[in-house]
């Protein structure tokens, strides 16, 4: 299993995921720079965390242009798998790779904090090695208002299409557990054919043991678990 | 104005309206032999200001230590000190000042604080790992405070959180002092392999000179002199005197700048701050013996028809300039290219020793390197001081002259909820504290902040501290508290304090009350860097911090000279942090307590006694409690550490319960007044918890060190309980304490 992570200028957790992926979970990464063309053969593709091209037009709008977004978008439509975090979920649905799309949050303000996710999906590689309960893993955006009609979401409930929720400590999802607006609660989502993932929550902040907490790391756990099965 | 009159011989009259005196128009004529044009003059104005040649403060802080047993390069050699933390690494780190453009503009302002203070950090060739920052503001019930409040926290956490440097630690103070004029200061903590350290000398005759990042434009300019003046009702037409960021600039900067440093191309760097081209080409040419030739018309500028002096002083952000060794020019334009930047080569360096500047072919400017710069022909002025009248005044006061409070309970819910005092929650969610994968204090929670240092065993503690209530009541006791409580943060969290760094914050430098602040401010820290033994790695000075009323008058801020300071965590098992962990946990107060409630928040506050002496401090007493406090740390006694400041103890004992919703039974001492020993500030005492079976190690270690201890009680499943009297559940305190400030943001 080969990992990728994307890098565009301005992506600030790039290293965080290489760092996770290689010196945490001892997987084989490269990095893959917005202006190449050639996906160097990795399996599965991250697109991190930041702010693309400074998100100044509207976060992930302009890094879907980038060379190297071709080449993800046709590893996708082979079935390859792509998973963006917090921008790198804007991003992929700004590239009509994930359904929806991620406005202000509702108090218009930046969050950054611990925040509690329960899987809900059990036919996704992200979340079908996971345990019924609620995990801590932070949050840090300012656009991660989770959005989409009426009948998306319905359709999205219908296919098991739901990574995460978002929470409380006890597991209860309750207008109060929702850090941003996100309709139903959704933290992340997958695409119908669920091998594209996208979730606002940087499970790479949770994954190393010296930060005290690792509940994001049995999130690539069960990646690599179910991939490698 | 237009080329010709750029060019013509400056009057005093106009070196005065750029803030020069009569005398330093006369001594700049003797520099040179002639009188300066107007571009020359221009340049002298922002070099000799004040907040670019410290001509006001440089004689005080000569007197501060700078050399340690942890300095790589000590302060003054480079742009910030560093600090050796073994395994090849450096640590450079820095505080410097935004306050001026945030009192005007707070989002600007504060944004460009923030990416000015990274920018020294990684000239350096340091990586960023975690920014700090110390901000004080008026009474927040008052709607200027809120949006100059929610305009520095947006401006911080926009500019930053797209930097993508943590934000781990800080502080928040409200005071009437700071109504018209925020402080607003910075701290950037980065790390470098020791063979990869980026000199900011110019080195090399004939080595090209380039400018590389954001092209120039018209923003910022003269924003240094901006900074050297008081705040007035007229301060808003200095809009043009603050600079626009742009983080996204700034981390491609980041990121270009450290791939430079891996190669062998730069004989020197330094990046644009304050007087943009004029100081750093004028810095790096003094610093190196040299001269340089600098060709203005080639640097990239946003709009056409700029004058030299425009491009000269312009504050223009992300922009650094390079002296590169000759023959390697290629490498600098490829690494630049591939970030998509500007790298353009504008002049090079020359035998000098003056610095010349031209416009298409003609000389606009030429100026000795040395004559602009500190330590060189910059002026140094000795200022007059004088005590003020309300130092004697407040020594008058005494204890016994405000009563008990008749209800207990009241105090204590007033002081958690108190906007000092209670959780700065609202504004640091607003920061990315968690990138970079390095803060060890989000899950666990410490008197400073902990950061990994990845690929070792290490970890730094970091803290900014400073109450400027008490420096205001005594200068040289106050800045003294602030170091020790910077280090007592650090002790606690289980590391060694290393080095400092200081943003001096002060009102009008030409007020000899105010020089008494500053002059008893310097003597008090340079006390306690020496006891402590951590070095004064650099910082800024940030004058005339006051406010002008229309009948003229000043009233100063309270002098705040805010310190940032670094230790070193050997191993990070040391980490130790502040939350009660089990019910049944004993919990001991280690130091003195004295019948004290001197410039207390409870005294300040609740009785509304605004002038009395600083709380109770001794620098020996204080310590002998922190090296008592390590070897307890490094023995494994105790189970958690938290220092009793602000609010005094009974704060202190919430804040440990607050983490895991435990709460505590204790007894007060009958020796000392009730309010004084739950409320009062007297310095040098940490709460700690033992577990049962290690009590006796403890007492027998702590009494070996000389120590005074305490036993307090115990700790409970939530009630929290004083000498029998019941003060309720420690989740009725979690809702006063976290949200009092977003509840008074929502008004």
């Amino acid at each position: 299993m080969k990992f990728g992570v994307v890098v565009f200028p301005g992506s600030n957790c790039d290293e965080d995921l290489v760092y996770t992926l290689s010196e945490v979970l001892h997987q084989d990464v490269v990095k893959l720079w917005h202006k190449d063309t050639d996906l160097q053969g990795v399996d599965f593709v991250f697109i991190p965390g930041g702010f693309s091209y400074g998100d100044y037009l509207r976060s992930g709008a302009i890094a879907r242009f980038s060379p190297i977004m071709s080449e993800v978008v046709r590893h996708a439509d082979k079935g390859g798998y792509v998973m963006g975090i917090c921008n790198g979920f804007q991003i992929l649905t700004e590239a009509k790779l994930l359904p929806g799309a991620l406005l202000h949050n509702e108090s218009r303000k930046f969050i950054c904090k611990n925040v509690f996710l329960k899987p809900e999906s059990t036919s996704t590689i992200v979340t079908s090695g996971l345990e019924p309960r609620a995990y801590k893993v932070p949050i840090a955006h300012g656009e991660g208002n989770y959005y989409g009609p009426k009948e998306l979401i319905k359709e999205l409930n219908d296919n098991d299409q739901i990574l995460f929720r978002y929470c409380n400590e006890a597991g209860e999802v309750s207008e109060e557990s929702n850090p941003n607006g996100s309709l139903d609660n959704i933290a992340g989502v997958s695409n119908k054919k669920k091998n594209v993932f996208g979730m606002m929550p940087h499970p790479e902040r949770c994954s190393d043991f010296e930060l005290g907490n690792t509940d994001g790391r049995e999130i690539f756990e069960s990646i690599l678990s179910k991939v490698m099965a | 104005m237009n080329l010709s009159s750029a060019l013509a011989p400056a009057t005093l009259e106009q070196a005065q309206e750029m803030g020069l005196r009569a005398d330093e128009f006369d001594k700049i004529i003797e520099i040179l032999g002639r009188t300066p044009n107007f571009t020359e003059m221009c340049v002298y104005s922002v070099m000799w200001s004040e907040h670019c040649s410290y001509k006001n403060s440089i004689k005080w802080l000569k007197t501060l230590p700078k050399d340690g047993p942890h300095m790589l390069v000590k302060a003054g050699e480079e742009n910030a000190g560093l600090v050796d933390i073994g395994d090849g690494l450096g640590c450079a780190f820095k505080i410097e000042s935004h306050n001026h453009p945030s009192a005007i503009e707070p989002y600007q302002g504060a944004a460009t604080g923030v990416g000015g203070i990274n920018r020294d950090i990684f000239t350096m060739g340091a990586r960023p790992i975690a920014q700090l920052n110390s901000l004080r503001f008026g009474k927040l019930d008052n709607a200027r405070t809120k949006w100059l409040l929610g305009g520095v926290v947006k401006g911080i956490g926009d500019y930053g959180n797209a930097f993508g440097i943590p934000m781990v630690g800080g502080e928040v103070y409200f005071d009437d002092s700071y109504q018209a004029n925020p402080l607003v200061n910075a701290m950037s903590v980065g790390l470098v392999k020791t063979g990869n350290i980026i000199s900011s000398k110019a080195k090399g005759v004939g080595n090209p000179v380039f400018i590389v990042g954001s092209a120039t434009g018209k923003d910022g300019i003269k924003g240094a002199s901006f900074a050297s003046k008081d705040i007035t009702e007229e301060s808003a037409k200095d809009l043009p005197s603050v600079q626009v960021g742009d983080p996204f600039q700034e981390k491609l900067l980041l990121e270009a700048t450290l791939e430079l440093a891996e190669t062998d191309t730069i004989a020197g760097m330094q990046d644009m701050g304050a007087a943009g081209i004029t100081c750093s080409t004028s810095e790096m040419s003094a610093g190196g013996n040299v001269g340089m030739d600098i060709h203005l018309d080639l640097v990239p500028t946003r709009q056409d028809g700029m004058l030299p002096f425009e491009i000269l002083l312009s504050e223009s952000q992300e922009r650094m300039l390079i002296v590169v060794k000759k023959g390697q020019e290629e490498t600098v334009q490829r690494i630049f290219e591939k970030w998509d930047l500007h790298a353009v080569k504008i002049g090079e360096v020359t035998e000098g020793p003056e610095v010349r500047y031209f416009m298409n072919g003609t000389l606009v400017g030429e100026i000795p390197a040395k004559s602009l710069v500190l330590g060189g022909g910059a002026p140094v002025y000795e200022r007059e001081y004088k005590e003020p009248a309300y130092y004697k005044e407040a020594k008058k006061f005494s204890i016994d002259q405000v009563n008990e409070p008749a209800d207990y309970v009241v105090v204590a819910r007033q002081l958690v909820a108190h906007h000092n005092i209670c959780s700065k929650k609202w504004v640091y969610e607003q920061y990315d504290s968690m990138v970079g994968t390095v803060n060890m204090s989000t899950n666990k929670p410490s008197d400073a902040a902990v950061v990994n240092v990845k690929g070792t065993n290490k970890a730094l503690a970091m803290s900014v501290d400073c109450n400027g209530r008490y420096v205001n009541a005594d200068p040289e006791v106050g800045t003294m508290i602030a170091v020790s409580e910077a280090a007592r943060n650090i002790v606690c969290s289980g590391g060694e304090p290393s080095a400092i760094t200081n943003c001096l914050n002060f009102g009008n430098p030409y007020n000899p009350e105010v020089y008494w602040q500053f002059v008893g401010a310097i003597k008090g820290m340079g006390a306690a860097c020496k006891k402590f033994q951590t070095p004064v790695t650099g910082g800024n000075v940030s004058f005339y911090n006051q406010t002008v009323n229309e009948d003229g008058s000043a009233k100063p801020v309270f002098p705040t000279p805010t310190i940032g300071m670094i230790g070193v965590l050997k191993d990070k098992s040391l980490q130790t942090t502040l939350d009660f962990k089990y019910k049944g946990d004993l919990i001991y107060l280690l130091g003195n307590s004295y019948d004290d409630i001197n410039s207390s928040e409870y005294l300040y506050s609740y009785h509304g006694v605004k002038n009395s002496p600083a709380p109770h401090f001794n620098l020996d007493e204080e310590f002998k409690l922190q090296e008592c406090m390590k070897g307890l740390i490094r023995n494994n006694y105790i189970s958690a550490a938290h220092d009793v400041s602000d609010g005094g103890l009974f704060v202190s004992l919430v804040e440990m319960g607050l983490p895991n919703s435990l709460g505590f039974d204790i007894v007060t001492d009958g020796d000392i007044r009730k309010d004084a020993f739950l409320f009062g500030e007297s310095q040098s005492r940490i709460v700690v918890t033992v577990v049962e079976d290690y009590e006796d190690e403890f007492l027998d270690f702590v009494a070996e060190s000389q120590v005074t201890v305490m036993l307090l009680g115990h700790v409970t499943k939530g009630r929290m309980t004083v000498d029998e009297e019941n003060f309720g559940f420690i989740e009725d305190m979690r809702h006063l304490y976290e949200e009092s400030i977003a509840m008074e943001m929502a008004k």
